[in-house]
């Protein structure tokens, strides 16, 4: 399409002199009213929408809050027909309505913007404003019509020096966030959900944002902003609306709350006993994992810490604050450098995950289905791949591995039918601790969680944090990296915060609270 | 994973023994042990390819060299043999010396792919593109656009690696068995075997469990290399001259035979059971045109094209 574009620019623009311009869009300002009526959705056998009901007036900015796996997300992709509720109907203004998919949920204004934006990043800004409406004249595109409309949108999110014409590639994250918004203005967005937009701007950049956002409710847009930064929520909504356990947990005034109060409804109060309790590390216990002076560039920039046999260290920050990119670095996985690095006493920065793995040193990715296990392999495959020597003299034994997966299922807690199935047949809970006791089969010294409990319910949550707790009371170091507050304040003996590739402070167990790690987290003092 | 593995080679099987049973009611010398050994005999070389392929295939990786590969090898080793026949050593000798270098420098040559293509971090499809064209026409220019001919007296020596056979079975025969059960212990009982399996299905999950993904990419095109090695020195005293046609579109034959056996061309998961009935079935189809008179042999192409078509919208994943 790129290129069939460039080839009938020509005749479109000459076209254009002579018809009459479609006029720039203009902020629409009806409002709608949008209800959830006993909204409950499952996957599988996990429920992760209880009968939720809500509804948003029109022309409001209302912050929905929740830990991860609360399910605010599914909830808004419900909203925005990206996923079908198992029970329960939405209204649109009273009418009742099933869409069928996003493009149905866009002709009645909802509109939601992906955390992980959806732009074709070779495709001009325009082209992918109109991606999938593309205005025709005839057979043509009507390149200069949808040109002069982007250039209308793009004016109205205050884009006024970004060219329609230009490549998505060639924009940065907050031009791109805006992009977004210029896209659902227009499709006429009269109820607009974006999802944590602001975690990778700047604050110069979010106040534009809120500028904008608040235009928009003048106009009688509903605004849905899901966030974890308590301070912005405080800061544009007028109503907060929290989410746990897949559960509406409460819908109040935001004026009415505190931020203290907002925390604690996310969190709530049985969880506490979630996290077994801490043991102490002896102050002599040996350094495992030494890191001095380490820049991974663009994320991370001479960044120290030393973790302890027997402690569990913590790192926090926000989306994009280098945390991954800097364990990434330090596994060889990205360019990097660092003045000293010791791996269970020996020193030295290793290549390769392999040789990190030979030094004892194992990583556990975010990305479960993208880089931790191999979905469609069968268990025991996943499980013994990370060290397969073990298994292999030099022909592969399959008592071995089958002996290996029969200890791991036990000791790991792994729920399954059968252990001849592919890792795509267990749960959520139940692949994250197959991916667990991968990681630690090849018996590593210093281990790295990476979102240990990302996506998984409430009871498996409490499995791996007395995993978690076990690790290091086998004297083992162990790295957590987690944008769950809780839950680095529950497992943590330390925790460093990480803001834009920097430490920003490491506090101890005694410091640990949700404010003074979202105050280095944000810098917002 | 074994479970998903063995439903496509069973699909495989089952044409293979359709193909049989049309064969043997269309022609009564179809279901003879002549003509059995015949069509292994014949498949043997594409066969030995199509096992190495099967390792570069599944790794996610593709080989469009394999065919021009062969040539040059071919063209290279009766060269280099020639050139020792003044020396005065026994041909037994020149002849092993030749064969040797035959499978050596298939390794080579799969080295360089393997090296270009994760060190060079050049599409597979590109390097070995590149090369499809640069082995054939060093072998051209080698041959000076005719033939390279193996010296009459070696010929003799070396013709029994082709024509000869051993308990009545023909020796290429004996070499394709051994080369695909090798390939499968390799594929099934070792840890390169799981690594290569792990590439496929997803490089950046295998590059995150400490797999070497380059190491073993790199042994994955070096030991096709070396497979195409083997094919050649069986092939070499066939006609006992090399030329500018020598494995004309083998690549072509060797990647039907793997994906008509079952394997994703996307990698990840495949079998060496099914590349070799994959590679039988597809000279099953061409024996039975030569037999028959109800499709020209002119259509032999045409009809292997049907066939991986159709065995491939059977194979296709259902949404």
């Amino acid at each position: 399409m790129a290129g069939a574009n460039d080839s009938t620019a020509t005749t479109a623009q000459a076209a254009a002199t002579v018809t009459p311009m479609a006029t720039p869009m203009a902020i629409p300002t009806n409002g709608v009213r949008v209800e959830l009526r006993g909204i409950v959705k499952r996957f599988g056998t996990v429920q992760v929408l209880n009968s939720v009901d809500l509804a948003f007036e029109p022309g409001r900015v209302v912050g929905l809050l929740g830990e991860n796996g609360a399910g605010k997300s599914t909830l808004m992709k419900i909203l925005a027909g990206y996923e079908q509720p198992s029970e329960g109907t939405l209204a649109v203004n009273g009418r009742s309505l099933r869409f069928a998919g996003p493009r149905a949920a866009e002709a009645e204004g909802i509109v939601l913007i992906h955390q992980e934006f959806n732009l074709a990043e070779d495709l001009t800004v325009a082209q992918n404003i109109f991606l999938g409406h593309e205005q025709r004249r005839g057979w043509w595109l009507d390149d200069a019509g949808m040109r002069k409309i982007a250039r209308g949108v793009l004016d109205a999110v205050g884009l006024h020096k970004v060219d329609p014409d230009t490549r998505v590639r060639e924009l940065i994250v907050a031009e791109r966030q805006l992009v977004e918004i210029a896209k659902a203005l227009s499709r006429h967005a009269r109820v607009l959900i974006m999802d944590e937009p602001t975690a990778t701007l700047t604050p110069g950049e979010t106040g534009r944002l809120f500028a904008l956002v608040a235009r928009m409710k003048a106009e009688g847009t509903t605004v849905i902003f899901i966030s974890h930064k308590l301070d912005e929520v405080e800061r544009i909504t007028d109503e907060v609306v929290v989410m746990r356990d897949g559960r509406l947990i409460a819908q109040q005034p935001t004026a009415s709350l505190t931020r203290a109060q907002m925390a604690n409804l996310m969190v709530g109060r049985e969880l506490a006993d979630l996290y077994p309790p801490r043991s102490t590390v002896p102050a002599d216990a040996p350094v495992l994992l030494s890191v001095q002076g380490m820049n991974v560039p663009g994320w991370a920039h001479d960044v120290s810490f030393e973790v302890r046999a027997g402690e569990v260290f913590g790192f926090a920050g926000l989306v994009g604050a280098g945390r991954t990119e800097l364990f990434e670095g330090l596994l060889g996985l990205r360019e990097r450098s660092a003045q000293r690095v010791t791996v269970a006493g020996t020193p030295g920065l290793p290549r390769s995950p392999r040789e990190a793995a030979n030094l004892g040193l194992t990583y556990l990715s975010e990305d479960r289905k993208g880089r931790g296990l191999h979905v469609h392999f069968g268990l025991h495959e996943n499980l013994t791949l990370m060290a397969l020597r073990r298994h292999a003299q030099p022909w592969l034994k399959p008592s071995s591995e089958a002996a290996a997966l029969d200890e791991a299922v036990r000791e790991f807690g792994i729920r399954c039918g059968a252990l001849d199935v592919p890792a795509s047949a267990l749960s959520g809970g139940n692949q994250q601790k197959l991916a667990l006791a991968k990681v630690l089969h090849p018996g590593p010294r210093v281990v790295v969680l990476d979102e240990p409990t990302r996506g998984v319910d409430i009871g498996a949550k409490r499995e791996i944090y007395a995993l978690i707790r076990a690790l290091a009371d086998e004297g083992r170091a162990v790295v957590v990296i987690s944008s769950e507050l809780m839950e680095l304040i529950g497992l943590c003996h330390r925790v460093a915060v990480m803001r834009a590739g920097r430490v920003q402070a490491t506090l101890e167990a005694v410091q640990l609270n949700e404010q003074e790690l979202i105050k280095h987290a944000t810098g917002t003092f | 994973m074994r479970r998903t593995l063995r439903l496509p080679a069973v699909g495989a099987m089952l044409g293979l023994v359709l193909l049989c049973i049309a064969g043997t009611l269309l022609n009564g010398q179809f279901a003879t042990a002549d003509n059995a050994l015949n069509v292994l005999t014949r498949t043997a070389f594409i066969g030995i390819i199509a096992v190495g392929m099967c390792f570069v295939i599944i790794s996610g990786g593709i080989d469009l060299s394999v065919g021009s590969m062969a040539a040059l090898i071919a063209g290279a080793t009766i060269l280099l043999m020639n050139k020792l026949v003044p020396l005065g050593w026994s041909p037994v000798v020149v002849v092993m010396v030749g064969m040797s270098a035959a499978v050596l420098l298939g390794a080579v040559f799969g080295l360089a792919h393997g090296l270009l293509i994760t060190r060079g971090r050049i599409e597979p499809f590109i390097v070995t593109l590149g090369t499809l064209g640069i082995f054939r026409a060093y072998l051209t220019y080698f041959a000076d656009g005719g033939a390279i001919a193996l010296d009459n007296g070696l010929a003799d020596t070396y013709g029994p690696v082709y024509y000869g056979s051993l308990l009545g079975i023909p020796i290429p025969v004996w070499v394709f068995a051994l080369v695909a059960i090798a390939g499968a212990v390799l594929l099934n009982r070792t840890a390169f075997g799981r690594y290569v399996q792990a590439i496929g299905s997803n490089e950046q999950v295998a590059r995150y469990a400490a797999v070497d993904v380059d190491r073993i990419k790199v042994l994955t095109y070096t030991l096709l290399g070396a497979c195409v090695g083997v094919a050649t020195l069986l092939y070499v005293p066939r006609l006992g001259s090399a030329s500018p046609t020598t494995g004309l579109l083998w690549e072509l034959e060797a990647i039907a035979a793997v994906i008509v056996g079952g394997t994703a061309l996307r990698g990840g998961a495949g079998s060496i059971a099914g590349t070799v009935i994959g590679a039988v079935l597809l000279s099953v189809i061409s024996n039975i045109l030569n037999l028959t008179n109800i499709i020209s042999v002119y259509l032999n192409a045409a009809v292997q094209g049907f066939v991986i078509i159709a065995v491939a919208f059977m194979q296709r994943r259902r949404p």
